[in-house]
């Protein structure tokens, strides 16, 4: 039967199939998403298992499908998304696609390589042509300057050039005879410039003319190089030998140099021979980006489908690494946890698998008994999803015990709300749930750690939501003012004259006044229909009164919560057999429980229920403290006859309790082992023993990975258990005094039980949690028994108290929250409400802004994830420990939606 | 003609969000005041004269509650203002990303 109540009841079954047809039966199970893959082979290394070279290859082929996906999204091109079911290859596939991705990745590479190639020619070129066409000006300055035979003078160096220039003076010894001037013309980024031309000036002393100018960065330029800046220089010189070594300075500062002709006819022809040149370059470009735009596009179409069908073969892979495959080669021996109602699904997944590979022998199922503890399977649908996911998160349930989920999908948002209450935030909050539901699809696309959580949590929210509207109608609380739908139960007319007392004298003389329900007319005689009556929004001493009725809820709330937990205890003993545990441990927690809190509870009620005048009512938590304290003095005022009677008789009934928790189960247990001396009692007590600690995680859980979140719940929840948990932590070191006692009294006790060893190894491995397997073949000795025994009772005892005191959070949450909420109205809409001038109206649009944006961020997310952790830390400790182990693991299925999922 | 786009498409959603909740609870909370509902007394800008200076009480504190509950509904339609412009930034928005594309 499969429903939340319980985990799924799990068996283990043998698989025998063909090796032919193992990939096709193992892919139509991995669509099925219904079988766990038992590791039949755990001692063999990961780099030593069968299929370790196809699983190296199918990460190749991963490897090349992402360097195409990142050359797609470079290159803008729209990835085809597939829908349709793909089959998964089969082993001769797997080198077909190897293949066409190792060709593919091959020619994208080299078309990437030629592309770069061509464009850094492209470049060349164009500072080629820029320098030809800037450096007609120089050299026809240096032309004139060959003409004149004196020295030019400072004055006369003014160029024509439109960019600047700088003007070096002219060797001296150049005016007599002919010159033969030689040139080096290049480009350098113009930021390097200034410092080349220091070194030059210093190498050479200015026996040479340098020009330069700025070069046009045209746009194809900006595109091709980006927004460096270069600029064109020529510098002219005498003698070889100079040039050798500007030649070096060039090479210094990485300016390119490139040869130009001098007379002005050959230069004409090389810029000619240069534009053709780009020209051709730019053609070939543009074919390049043509022609790589088309190989990407033919991939985009199939990358999705390839690279889901490489991913459903690496985890085929994987799993036939779990499998045994025995001598014959021929056959594959596998061991799948199944649930047992899904065993006729699995069944025919086998078979169609078998078909599909066209192989004779149908698979054979063989389901084995075994004592091993089955994973823990919950069959959820998209909204019970997140609840089971808190649930896990503290720890996975054991096998087929009670699950929590269903009653926490109540009971969570309802705690929440208490803590939360208010209708306006609670129905921001609502719509807000109902927009991430219905846009949850597009939302997922983020793929933002944060975004997912909240996706994750969308019904959790939603119902948080409309249950805070409810908890808000009922203190009548929205965005911190109340509603008078039903009018009012209280009047302050009848306080005047010539009913009441007041008169106008009374207004002047008195800052605050107090209505007196007994004065006829003032207080209607019904209480308000629905909720807090909203006259208590503009009376002054309207907490003392809210946190008294708080105060108390909370603890309503918690003792009910608690004794849900027990109750919920008492089924799992049933379902396991336990009776003897029902009389031992159920019957006396329960009237523990039921004797002092259900007592408390019965008090609260009362008092709410009979007319008492204020003055003289008694202190429900004095009374309580009286009745432990036994201390009934005559002036002490008691709600009603035959109290005393009626709590000392509770006292000691609770009292009794304790031994019986305490005394009866070691003692029984004592007896049988009297009885049955020289059996092993290893499988009968420690099963007994196994599940009668309450612990909360066993060793192996700890290894499972922890996320960000939950690191950040636990530190959040151990801080809390240490500020409030200190009765409890008290009872803790009382282990201290109860072991010591049972190490001394109990040593002395000559019977044929080994104590000493077993004693200091228990001592030393001392933990309240569960035994570790290797302890079930030891020998249990009595003085452990009954130390754990103690140990357990002390806990539970002394843990109510805590417990119950830690459900007043919820009044204290809820008293912050009003509170933040007037605040914020206070200090921030009434301002803009005060104002009565024309400008009122402007201040009121930006204030009111400032408001929602201060709403949104204090009160419904920070007080929001407040009041969820603290809902979660009541539900995690204060309830799931009454009866919930946690200590299953999970069932994780070998399940290709999943897969696709998780991966992106 | 510049392009009268000035908000990025976040922003402009944040806008209409903000519009309609203003708008929402603004003509909501100017409705209660001219109703001179008994709970919004302590946002209403009264001093000491008005109340012992009235001459026809209480019109004196009525007329204040008329004054802030118009501001409401002036602020609510602001509001609508604020609203249509954010719609348009968003119309906007998602015809640039046809464009580019």
């Amino acid at each position: 039967m499969s429903s939340l109540f319980r985990s799924e009841e799990m068996c283990l079954v043998q698989l025998f199939f063909q090796t032919e047809s193992a990939h096709n039966c193992i892919s139509e199970l991995g669509h099925l998403g219904l079988v766990q893959f038992k590791d039949l082979n755990p001692g063999v290394a990961a780099f030593q298992r069968r299929f370790v070279k196809e699983v190296k290859k199918c990460e190749e082929m991963e490897r090349i499908l992402r360097y195409l996906e990142k050359e797609m999204v470079k290159s803008n091109i729209v990835i085809a998304a597939t829908k349709e079911k793909e089959m998964v290859p089969c082993a001769r596939d797997v080198l077909e696609f190897e293949s066409t991705f190792e060709k593919l990745e091959q020619e994208l590479r080299e078309i990437n390589r030629n592309h770069a190639a061509l464009r850094q020619n492209l470049i060349e070129l164009m500072d080629i042509d820029s320098l030809l066409r800037m450096t007609e000006d120089f050299f026809e300055e240096a032309e004139s300057l060959l003409t004149y035979s004196e020295p030019p003078s400072e004055d006369s160096v003014s160029m024509t050039v439109s960019s600047h220039i700088t003007s070096r003076r002219n060797s001296n010894s150049s005016t007599s005879g002919a010159l033969h001037l030689s040139f080096i013309a290049g480009v350098i980024k113009q930021d390097r410039f200034p410092a080349f031309e220091k070194v030059l000036w210093r190498l050479f002393h200015g026996n040479f003319v340098l020009r330069h100018a700025e070069m046009q960065a045209t746009e194809e330029l900006q595109a091709l190089r980006g927004a460096v800046k270069k600029d064109v220089f020529i510098i002219f010189v005498q003698g070889d030998h100079v040039r050798e070594k500007i030649r070096k300075v060039c090479e210094g500062f990485r300016a390119s140099l490139y040869s130009c002709p001098k007379t002005l006819y050959e230069r004409k022809q090389m810029s000619n021979s240069v534009m053709t040149q780009m020209q051709d370059l730019r053609m070939i470009l543009r074919r390049t980006e043509e022609y790589r735009a088309g190989v990407l596009t033919r991939a985009a179409e199939h990358v999705q489908e390839w690279s889901s069908k490489v991913k459903k073969m690496k985890a085929i892979y994987y799993t036939l690494n779990l499998c045994n495959i025995d001598i014959t080669q021929k056959l594959i021996v596998a061991e799948i946890w199944c649930p047992v109602s899904d065993l006729t699904l699995v069944q025919s997944a086998l078979i169609k698998g078998s078909e599909q590979s066209g192989s004779s022998v149908t698979p054979v199922l063989n389901r084995i008994q075994t004592q091993q503890t089955p994973p823990t399977f919950n069959r959820t649908n998209t909204f019970t999803e997140g609840f089971q996911a808190i649930i896990d998160a503290y720890g996975v349930g054991t096998y087929q015990e009670i699950n929590p989920a269903p009653y926490t999908i109540v009971t969570f948002p309802f705690l929440f709300a208490v803590m939360f209450g208010d209708c306006g935030h609670g129905l921001v909050m609502t719509l807000f749930a109902v927009w991430v539901t219905s846009q949850a699809e597009s939302l997922r696309k983020w793929k933002n750690e944060l975004t997912d959580v909240v996706i994750g949590g969308r019904y959790i929210i939603l119902l948080m939501g409309m249950f805070s509207i409810y908890t808000g109608l009922i203190y009548n609380d929205c965005f911190s003012k109340s509603f008078n739908i039903f009018g009012s139960s209280w009047s302050v007319r009848p306080m005047f004259h010539p009913h009441g007392p007041w008169q106008n004298e009374t207004l002047h003389e008195y800052h605050h006044l107090q209505l007196n329900p007994f004065v006829p007319g003032v207080y209607s005689g019904d209480p308000y229909v629905f909720g807090i009556d909203p006259v208590w929004n503009i009376a002054s001493n309207k907490l003392s009164f809210l946190n008294s009725f708080k105060m108390k809820m909370s603890v309503i709330l918690g003792v009910s919560h608690m004794l849900f937990g027990v109750a919920l205890s008492l089924v799992n003993f049933v379902h396991f057999r336990k009776f003897q545990d029902i009389f031992l441990q159920f019957v006396p927690q329960l009237i523990f429980m039921l004797s002092l809190f259900g007592y408390l509870i019965f008090l609260i009620l009362y008092k709410w229920c009979i007319t008492l005048r204020s003055e003289m009512a008694p202190s429900i938590l004095l009374l309580f403290i009286n009745m432990m304290l036994f201390d009934y003095q005559s002036e002490h005022v008691l709600l009603y006859r035959g109290q005393k009677g009626v709590q000392i008789f509770l006292v000691l009934t609770a009292v009794l309790m304790v031994p019986v928790l305490l005394l009866v189960k070691p003692f029984l247990i004592y007896r049988t082992r009297m009885k049955t001396r020289h059996q092993v009692f290893g499988n009968n007590l420690n099963d007994q023993h196994g599940t009668d600690t309450r612990s909360s995680f066993s060793q192996h859980q700890k290894d499972e990975m922890v996320s960000m979140g939950d690191i950040f719940v636990y530190q959040a929840i151990h801080t809390i258990e240490f500020c409030l948990g200190c009765i409890s932590n008290t009872a803790s070191y009382l282990r201290l005094w109860a072991l010591s006692l049972a190490h001394a009294g109990l040593s002395c006790r000559s019977t044929c039980t080994v104590f000493g060893n077993n004693l200091n190894d228990q001592h030393g491995t001392d933990t309240r949690s569960s035994f570790s397997q290797h302890q079930k073949d030891e020998m249990v000795s009595m003085g452990d028994i009954f130390v754990y025994q103690a140990i357990h009772t002390i806990e539970f005892c002394l843990g109510c108290i805590s417990n119950t005191a830690s459900y007043l959070r919820l009044w204290a949450l809820s008293l912050a929250h009003a509170e933040l909420s007037e605040v914020l109205w206070r200090m921030v809409l009434q301002v803009g409400l005060k104002i009565s001038s024309g400008m009122g109206s402007l201040m009121l649009v930006v204030l009111f802004a400032a408001f929602a944006v201060l709403t949104v961020t204090v009160l419904l997310i920070m007080e929001g994830l407040s009041a969820f952790l603290h809902a979660l830390r009541l539900h995690w400790v204060e309830f799931q420990n009454k009866f919930y182990e946690g200590s299953g693991y999970k069932f994780t299925p070998l399940s290709f939606d999943s897969l696709l999922k998780t991966q992106h | 003609m510049p392009s009268l786009l000035f908000c990025g498409p976040k922003l402009a959603a944040c806008g209409i969000v903000l519009s309609i909740w203003g708008v929402i609870m603004l003509s909501m909370l100017g409705i209660f005041f001219s109703a001179k509902s008994a709970v919004l007394i302590e946002d209403v800008p009264f001093t000491e004269e008005d109340i012992r200076d009235d001459k026809n009480p209480p019109q004196n504190i009525y007329g204040l509650y008329n004054q802030v509950g118009i501001n409401c509904f002036i602020a609510a339609a602001i509001y609508v203002g604020v609203g249509a412009v954010s719609l348009c930034q968003v119309r906007l928005n998602k015809r640039q990303e046809y464009m580019v594309t």
